[in-house]
Formats: structure tokens, sequence, C-alpha cells
């Protein structure tokens, strides 16, 4: 039985509760562009709150994950698989930390309110600007679909770890071990 | 980690299968999602391309509404809003705002006298952090009742077929209304003697969290004076701009601003209708416009009047418009924003 490396209960708990948050995210972006129906406004009203407690979340996140680093990749994994692996992750990371900020500086450079709460209004974090909104506007429009994009790439890898190589890298994250019980400690 | 360790394989190909389905299922739930399976969603892109069927864009300008002029001034609380809403700006005080006075056209070049509805966006800020923005226009109802409707006027008003605005009025009997309003009710010569009406239902929540069904209204202090339209015709192209600039500078213009409360049995959605004349109507407070400036360098420009963004206490109701306003107006500005040069500001007017 081999000693099969996982991040901690922390990351692991992070990974899923923000994968749910992420991809709830991106579906209720795209839907609440694509449609004048009054469930439009209360999809804005859910996209602000929830870009926000991302934004939060990703911030604790990579903290978590510069304190106790993740488990090392199978030694057997191609080299093009390693490099792509660390790649969409750091791309991840930058993605979780940039689109909930670019959103609220789009926000702010159209002069609309950031509302994440009936009585709570975000600040403005840039001053009006036709050409600085219509930069952010273009990068968070382009980068969700990139997110999402990443995500299916993610999704792939994952299942192909569990399903195919079956080398531990599934589990790693895996909200509980799918063959293998954790070897004790050498 | 040693190969002979792993549990053998399963089987490789249906493994792969499984992947691919799962991709392929996602990225379908996300399309369809986004609206790329439901060509007969309305979306807000169609609404404001609707506004482009019988002309070219005005780069740079309000895909309706497009042409206006700004203003700035103050919002002047009473204190008896407080009665319908817990919102800061029914606090008695003074609270800044930016407008714009505007006509319901998509040419920002219209003939003033040629644009039968004239309207008004407002912006009231409060110390709290939060805004009150509405869009309100000079007709007692709107022409349609959804949003549907609209976009089948604006499908209608553009075709080439002789009988397609006929049909359309066939098919949306609450269209003859606002035909004879338009043929019938009096013209002004003075954006400072129109009525301007919120027409959609909001719902109001006052500090014991107790919901009212309001529409507002803006009512001038100037009398109106009736004025027939070829008369208009003959003050020139943009009478209404120089005449209200004009006159700011006699003093401060004043509208007094009424809420109207529902009784329990009216409707809410339908802002083709009218509410009963005896509905009672709190007088909460007045805007005072103090200051007009040209829009191309205004303070009014670049703000969207999206009559969504509502301050605590205040909320939309079962009326469809505001969100499908409000998703519309948001397309404008994108598109408007991302056209700043074809709408320069001058020289001297500078990005605030």
């Amino acid at each position: 039985m081999t000693n099969i490396p996982r991040f901690t209960p922390l990351q692991r708990t992070l990974h899923w509760l923000m994968g749910v948050c992420i991809l709830a995210m991106l579906f209720i972006g795209v839907g609440m562009a694509s449609t004048v129906a009054p469930k439009s406004l209360t999809l804005v009203a859910i996209h602000k709150p929830l870009g926000i407690a991302i934004l939060i979340l990703a911030l604790i996140r990579l903290a978590v994950r510069l304190r106790y680093g993740a488990p090392p990749l199978p030694a057997d994994l191609p080299e093009p698989m390693k490099l792509a692996a660390h790649l969409s992750h750091y791309a991840l990371y930058a993605l979780m930390i940039a689109m909930p900020l670019i959103g609220w500086a789009m926000l702010s450079a159209a002069d609309y309110p950031v509302v994440l709460w009936p009585s709570v209004w975000l600040p403005q974090v840039l001053p009006q600007s036709a050409s600085l909104h219509t930069a952010l506007w273009n990068a968070h429009f382009f980068l969700a679909f990139l997110f999402f994009a990443l995500i299916l790439m993610h999704f792939a890898a994952a299942l192909f770890h569990a399903l195919i190589r079956r080398d531990g890298v599934f589990d790693a994250m895996g909200p509980v071990l799918t063959h293998n019980e954790v070897a004790p400690a050498e | 980690m040693p190969e002979a360790s792993r549990p053998a394989p399963r089987n490789a190909v249906a493994s792969l299968l499984l992947i691919a389905g799962v991709v392929a299922f996602s990225a379908a739930a996300f399309a369809y999602t986004a609206g790329w399976f439901s060509p007969e969603r309305l979306t807000p892109q169609k609404l404001v391309d609707g506004f482009d069927l019988r002309s070219p864009p005005p780069l740079g300008h309000r895909r309706n509404h497009a042409k206006g002029i700004c203003f700035t001034g103050v919002f002047e609380s009473n204190g008896s809003g407080s009665e319908l809403s817990r919102a800061q700006v029914f606090v008695k005080g003074q609270y800044p705002v930016i407008g714009r006075f505007n006509l319901a056209t998509p040419d920002p070049n219209a003939d003033d006298a040629k644009v039968r509805v004239r309207g008004l966006g407002v912006m009231i800020s409060t110390p709290d952090g939060q805004q009150w923005r509405m869009a309100m226009i000079d007709p007692p109802f709107f022409p349609v009742a959804t949003p549907e409707a609209f976009h089948a006027l604006q499908i209608a008003a553009a075709s080439k077929e002789p009988d397609a605005m006929a049909k359309f009025a066939g098919a949306h009997p609450e269209f003859a209304a606002f035909g004879g309003w338009a043929k019938s009710a009096p013209w002004t010569g003075s954006y400072v003697e129109e009525r301007y009406n919120s027409l959609n239902s909001f719902i109001f929540t006052d500090g014991s969290g107790n919901d009212h069904a309001v529409r507002w209204s803006l009512a001038p202090a100037a009398q109106p004076v009736p004025v027939p339209p070829e008369e208009l015709a003959k003050r020139g192209p943009n009478f209404l701009e120089s005449e209200i600039a004009d006159r700011i500078k006699s003093g401060p213009l004043r509208w007094t601003m009424l809420v109207t409360v529902a009784n329990p049995s009216d409707q809410t959605a339908d802002p083709s209708k009218a509410w009963p004349e005896d509905r009672r109507s709190v007088e909460v407070g007045s805007l005072i416009v103090q200051r007009i400036e040209p829009e191309r360098d205004g303070p009014c420009r670049d703000i969207n009047f999206d009559p969504a963004v509502l301050p605590n206490g205040m909320r939309t109701s079962d009326d469809p418009f505001p969100a499908a306003r409000s998703s519309a107006y948001r397309v404008s500005y994108d598109r408007r924003t991302a056209e700043e040069k074809d709408y320069p500001r001058t020289a001297t007017g500078s990005a605030q």
C-alpha cells in the first residue's frame, strides 16, 4: 500500500467550496447577461457578493497554499503534463483573484454601485472612465470564457488521473479516497 | 509512485469517453445558459439592436433617448417620504443630483419639435454612499405592457410592410391609449414645463418593514403653456436646449416629487395602465435644478440612469420593465463607452 500524499483538509474544503462558487459564478454571469427577464436582476444581485466572497476565499486559499504547499506530482508523470499542471494552476489562482477585482474595477469605471447587500455598498476603486470601463469589460468578458475553458481542462485532467492513470493525483484533492486508504506516514 | 502499486486500469476507452462526455455536457450547459441554443430568448442585445433597425446606431451616444442636456442640482427632501421608505434620501435634507433632460429618439441630432416623448434622468446620492437612479418620461402611461411587446413594437415600427403597425396595434390593444395621448396631449415649448413619470411600479419599505407599492412623478413648478407643434417647428432644431439654458439664468428650476401609493387591489405589473386618479399621493420633496451643461463635456454623459439602482428601502416590483431597462441600458452603456472616439469631448473638457 502506497502512501498517498494529500492536501490538508482545510485545502480540500476550500477547493470544493470554491469550485461550487466559481462554477455558479460563471453560469450566473453568462445567464444574467443573456436575458431581460426579472431574474437578471436577481442574478446580478448574487453575482456581486459571490464575486467578493470568491476573492476573499481565494486570498485565504493562496495563503494556505503558501503555508502548506502541495503534494508532489507523481515522479513518472511526463514532463509536458507536469508543466501543464503547474501552469494551469498558476492561471487558475490568477483568475480566482483577478476576476472579482476586474469586475469591481469595471463597475467603478462605469460609476455603477457595487451592492453586496441592500445596506452594504462597496466604495468605488477607480474614477469613472469610458476607456478604462471598456478595457475592463473586455477583460472580464474574455477571461470568463478562458476561466471556464481552464475549468473544463481541469475536469478532464482530474478524471484522467482518477480513471486512467489512477496515480493518486485525484485522491490528493478528492473529497473522499476512491480506492486507497492513506498508509501510515513513513 | 511505483507502477505495480496501482490498481488495474479500467477500460481506458470507456474512461476517455466518460471524460469527453463530462466536458461536452458542461460546455453545453454553459452555452445553454448563455442563450446560444435559445434564439427566441429576448436578450438585452436584441432590445438595444431594436433601436438601430431604422437608422445606423448613434456611435458614442445612448442608443435611445440619444439627445439630451445635463444638469446638476439638489433633491430637497421634506421628510414625508420616510413614512413610505426608510431610504436616507427621504430624511429631511438636501442631497446632490446629477441629471439629464432628453428626447426619446435614437437620433442625437433630432429636431426637438419632432420628438413626441420627453424624458428626465435623475441620480440622487446620499451620505450613506447609496444612490437612487431613475429615468422618467412625460406620457402618463407606457405604450406597451411588456418588454416583449416593446420589442415587437421596435420591429413593427421598422418594418417595410405597410400593415405592420396595424397588425402590432391589433395584437397589443393597450397601444391605442398611447396613440391617443400622442395625438391629443398638448406640446409645450420647454423641458421645464413637463411632468415626468416613473410609470414603472416599485416597492418602498418603511422603517417598520412594511412594503408599499408606489409610482412617482416630478410635477413642474412652472405653468405648462401649450404650443402647437407647427409653432415649435419654427423655433429651430435645438430650441429645448437653448430655452432651458436661458431660463436657468433667472434662477433654479423646480419640480415637486409626488409618490403615489397603490391600493391593495391595484396591479403593479403593467405600466401601460395608469392607476385611478384618487390614489393617495405623498409630496416627498423637490428637485431643484441649479446648473445646465451641454452633454458632450457634462457630468451626466457617462452616467447610466439605470432604474434598478435603488437605495436600501426601495426595490423593484413585479413590473418586468425595470429589469429589462436595466439590462438594455447596460448594453447601451457598454457600446457607447467603447465608442468614445466617435463622440469626443472638446479639448477643454476633461474626463471627470
